[in-house]
């Protein structure tokens, strides 16, 4: 059935706190604002603030207590506004829920979802407009998923709870109101497996979250020039689907990387060294990337508009990789 | 240099009707095995035995006997990086905990922490943090599972005066005040944060005020009298109990020892920490005990030597562990392997 982004994660977290006592909502406005992205409107008055818990803003208090929460036995799911806001509680994100299982020796696990808002595109400048992912994607300990479709934002979420470490799921702002097709049971593919969104055969587009609709509409494009580009969609960031990621690249030989992250020690980076490393001989050309100009995101539109990847940007790192290449012969 | 003398009375006041000898026997029996056990650790430090970093409780041993035996095993206790005290008293095997600083596979937590990181999970002993006020919010979390599951049982979270400057110390206040979950704070003020003199951190030096801002009701106590501590805590979990609020305790206390084993001390006088051994928490016990005769003079020899002999032991023990194999490096990061690295 067609449904929202924002309602299908709705229908997730409706569905969890009724599935399972332990599970409880708490966040920053998630009850009676009914969150600021609108995604847990109506929750509180379904469930009762004892399960849809507003809290303060103290975001290392609150995530703290979701993590005790956790190893005390319930399955909290804790909201952060933004990725920008959740810098406030890297302390208790690094130092302690990602610890805790190798630091104990494994007698604390930590069954814990966090879900936040990130990405630009709304104009709302350089503090909350960040796509800092990629920074929690760099720790071991812990899982970070990035549904890019409606389904996905259903699904991953049930999914999320299964999972006995903390799970962090990323929700692009943008695609809250973006309509799409919604299943009625999870599908075929795992958590932590990446998606083929479109199947090509000349070059691998590689993008998460809100950059994955970006990346299908550049391959359209690229569809009328005669180039047929494959879409791959990370959905997992860490841990990393290598085999579906490799298995696209050897196919197809050439690769894009699309990541809202900015260029400098990304998670673009990151794919592009794997690719190097794994599949260098099966390469026809460098890999290439997308990214975030190296700025504060601007406010005005098209400042805005020009700092982040774009579908003009990717096609013509499409068009860059699909060149011919000095002394290669294809 | 900042100069501090132990303002705090002297100990005068008479022994409560409840003080008797088993109690006695066992405060100052859990006392001395602190003292001993973390004078050996120092020892084996400068052998080369333990390495990384080591922070001594030594004259800090009253808070750990007092606070920790008015919990009960259902209790939860959320410690911080100076916790080799509060493991012992919570019951963890000694050879358990000198494994832990060794690093051996035996340890309390296979090795993997050391010092600063020693868990139990049968022994609801939530570890030693060792990042100041990281285990606050933790602790109020702890406190809400149990609330929302309706265990009976309260949540004791250790903290140094460093803390009361983090944000997580009054994030967490704040919280669970505002959401009334059963945390007893437990501030252990032995007045440096690492060489920070107290009154060089805090505009406001009486940290038990400070529960006033969060409408937690709070109490201070002389936390090298063994005595009065137990009696304090001793009525603070009976009020987070009661209540299934918080409560913020502050023990007032020294550490004899440096910071770390790394720490040269430049910060305090030699005549500041020798004024405070005066006060030492446990020649004021002896010392009350045998003001009260409550314990004969051969038993009170015979507690240290059997202090001594737990400590050996549990040196053995540690000495005897093995290394965890490299092969298990990446053993419990996750629960289970990668589904795909």
């Amino acid at each position: 059935m067609r449904m929202t982004y924002r309602e299908a994660m709705r229908t997730a977290l409706r569905e969890a706190l009724t599935a399972d006592p332990r599970v409880f909502l708490m966040g920053e406005d998630v009850g009676r604002y009914g969150g600021a992205y609108a995604v847990s409107k109506g929750l509180l008055e379904q469930f009762g603030p004892e399960r849809v818990r507003d809290t303060p803003l103290s975001e290392s208090a609150f995530v703290g207590a979701g993590i005790g929460a956790a190893v005390g036995g319930m399955r909290p799911i804790v909201e952060v506004m933004t990725v920008n806001f959740s810098l406030l509680a890297l302390d208790q994100v690094v130092n302690t829920a990602a610890t805790l299982r190798h630091m104990s020796g494994g007698q604390f696990g930590v069954p814990l979802v966090v879900r936040m808002a990130t990405g630009a595109g709304r104009q709302v400048a350089a503090q909350h407009s960040h796509s800092l992912e990629g920074w929690y994607a760099h720790v071991p300990g812990i899982k970070v998923v990035a549904p890019a479709t409606a389904h996905d934002a259903r699904w991953m979420l049930p999914a999320a709870l299964r999972e006995p470490d903390p799970v962090f799921i990323f929700e692009h702002a943008m695609l809250y109101p973006e309509e799409g097709e919604v299943g009625d049971t999870p599908g075929p593919l795992p958590l932590f497996r990446a998606a083929i969104r479109r199947p090509g055969r000349d070059l691998t587009l590689i993008a998460h979250g809100g950059s994955v609709g970006k990346a299908l509409i550049a391959a359209e494009r690229l569809a009328r020039e005669g180039v047929e580009a494959e879409v791959v969609d990370l959905r997992s960031l860490r841990p990393l689907d290598d085999a579906t990621i490799l298995e696209s690249v050897r196919r197809c030989h050439r690769a894009v990387v699309i990541d809202e992250g900015w260029r400098t020690g990304s998670l673009a980076a990151e794919i592009a060294s794997r690719i190097g490393e794994a599949a260098f001989f099966d390469l026809d050309a460098p890999v290439a990337r997308v990214c975030t100009a190296e700025v504060p995101i601007p406010y005005p539109k098209h400042l805005e508009d020009a700092a982040l990847p774009q579908p003009d940007g990717i096609c013509a790192a499409a068009r860059g990789v699909l060149k011919p290449t000095p002394g290669v012969t294809v | 240099m900042a100069t501090r003398e132990a303002t705090l009375a002297p100990l005068t006041p008479p022994s409560p009707p409840g003080l008797d000898a088993d109690t006695a026997r066992a405060w100052l029996g859990k006392m001395l095995l602190i003292r001993r056990f973390e004078e050996k650790a120092a020892e084996l430090y400068s052998a080369g035995k333990i390495r990384g970093f080591l922070h001594l409780s030594i004259g800090e041993e009253a808070v750990s006997v007092a606070a920790i035996g008015a919990l009960t095993e259902q209790d939860n206790i959320v410690s911080t990086y100076r916790e080799h005290g509060h493991a012992l008293v919570r019951g963890l095997p000694p050879g358990a905990v000198m494994a832990e600083l060794f690093g051996k596979a035996n340890g309390a937590s296979r090795g993997r922490g050391g010092s600063m990181h020693i868990f139990d999970a049968k022994r609801r002993f939530y570890g030693g943090n060792a990042i100041v006020a990281g285990g606050l919010p933790f602790a109020v979390g702890l406190a809400l599972a149990d609330r929302l599951q309706g265990r009976d049982a309260i949540t004791a979270c250790f903290f140094g005066d460093g803390a009361v400057a983090e944000g997580e110390f009054h994030e967490s206040l704040n919280l669970a005040s505002l959401w009334q979950v059963p945390v007893l704070f437990l501030c252990e003020n032995n007045y440096y944060a690492m060489g920070t003199a107290l009154e060089r951190h805090q505009a406001e030096t009486d940290i038990s005020v400070k529960g006033t801002a969060y409408r937690m009701p709070s109490a201070a106590v002389d936390g090298m009298d063994v005595v009065a501590t137990a009696a304090a805590v001793r009525q603070a979990v009976a009020q987070v109990r009661t209540s299934g609020g918080p409560f913020l305790l502050e023990c007032r206390t020294y550490r004899f020892r440096a910071h770390s084993m790394y720490d040269p001390e430049l910060y305090r006088s030699k005549e500041e920490v020798d004024q405070w051994k005066l006060r030492d928490p446990i020649t004021l016990f002896r010392g009350r005990i045998e003001r009260d005769s409550l314990l004969a003079g051969a038993e009170l020899e015979q507690l240290d030597r059997e202090a001594r002999e737990t400590t050996d032991r549990a040196v053995a023990f540690a000495e005897a562990g093995e290394w965890e194999p490299v092969a298990d490096l990446l053993k419990d990061v996750y629960a289970r392997e990668q589904p795909c690295a």
